[in-house]
């Protein structure tokens, strides 16, 4: 693997380990997964398949983001915005 | 000018499950994950896009609390912020420190970085006062645009669209102005480790309440905390006259 592109995957591994830091079923969870998923593909030699898989892992990052975001959003919401929830139940209101 | 001025501050995670202590002074916080209050996301998120914009040179993040209050302050820098300050409150004065004194240190902080804006997350989800930005306009006898789900730069005012009871308000403030922030502002960007370690090279200044003339004697005292009561689990019945015989059992008709 050229220098450049060995320091990506290092990177992009360092990324994923912090990311999966919040990881809803468990770091250690998150770390045998990641861990597993790159050692698939330890034996990969040609450069635009490893782009591939590199890029396919910034994918995964922003995907994490989202759905740590989704998470925080949804039980915000929910704890602040009862009112909104109900009447879209109709319940709670008097009618006008 | 051209500086915006951004309150973080460090709660308990908002996905932990809080326990009262067993004397009931407060809520165990000891060994319990904090991060920045999600509000307060939202309000660095809508500083840095600002600036992004081009709108406004410098975000400065700030944070009043112990040693742990800079972890929240490097958060904010990694979202973009320019750089920190740390007011450094420990101890019992840490305990009571409430919405009123942290509004006089942000108004001092206002006034001395010569802010045109200062942004807040609307309350934090550990107090839930939903205080702080309207003291702190108060204080600096500063128009407010609170609960805002949308903020608009017009020249030297500010268009906030705020989330009210029966719906949205949209109100035109003159700067410099305090806005706090609701839920539908904007997206907060999560935190990278690579932008955590570009953060790392941004300034955090340290100072005490004392350095800006500010008394943070609280005058509440806290009695007693307890948990909410616990909810009674709810009986079923087969048919509606079962329904209708519980109902008179219990004298509600």
């Amino acid at each position: 693997m050229a220098n450049s592109l060995r320091s990506e995957v290092l990177t992009l591994y360092r990324n994923l380990l912090h990311l999966g830091r919040e990881y809803p079923k468990g770091t250690d969870y998150f770390r045998e997964c990641l861990k597993s998923a790159f050692m698939k593909n330890k034996d990969v030699k040609d450069p635009t398949e490893i782009r591939k898989l590199v890029d396919q892992g910034e994918c995964v990052i922003k995907e994490l983001g989202t759905l740590y975001y989704l998470r925080e959003y949804r039980d915000m919401k929910k704890i602040y915005h009862k009112r909104e929830l109900l009447s879209l139940l109709n319940i709670g209101r008097s009618t006008d | 000018m051209s500086r915006v001025l951004v309150g973080v501050k460090r709660v308990i995670d908002y996905a932990v499950k809080v326990r009262v202590k067993p004397d009931h002074s407060g809520v165990v916080t000891d060994g319990v994950k904090h991060s920045m209050n999600p509000f307060c996301e939202i309000a660095v998120e809508e500083a840095v896009k600002l600036k992004e914009k081009k709108l406004f040179k410098e975000v400065v993040a700030v944070s009043c609390g112990p040693a742990q209050a800079t972890e929240t302050i490097r958060t904010a820098l990694a979202m973009g912020c320019d750089r920190g300050i740390h007011v450094e409150v420990t101890g019992k004065d840490y305990e009571s420190l409430g919405p009123l004194q942290v509004s006089k240190i942000f108004a001092a902080l206002a006034k001395k970085e010569e802010a045109s804006l200062v942004i807040l997350g609307k309350q934090a989800i550990d107090d839930d006062c939903n205080q702080t930005g309207q003291m702190t306009a108060a204080l600096l006898d500063w128009p407010q645009g609170t609960f805002a789900s949308e903020v608009e730069i017009e020249g030297d005012k500010v268009k906030v669209v705020r989330e009210i009871d029966g719906g949205l308000e949209t109100i035109k403030i003159n700067m410099p102005a305090v806005v706090t922030a609701d839920l539908r502002l904007n997206t907060p960007r999560y935190a990278t480790l690579p932008n955590i370690m570009k953060a790392k090279k941004k300034k955090i200044a340290n100072m005490k309440p004392a350095d800006l003339g500010v008394d943070i004697v609280s005058r509440l005292e806290v009695l007693r905390v307890d948990e909410p009561p616990t909810r009674l689990a709810g009986v079923k019945v087969e048919t509606v006259d079962d329904l209708v015989a519980k109902l008179k059992e219990s004298g509600t008709i």
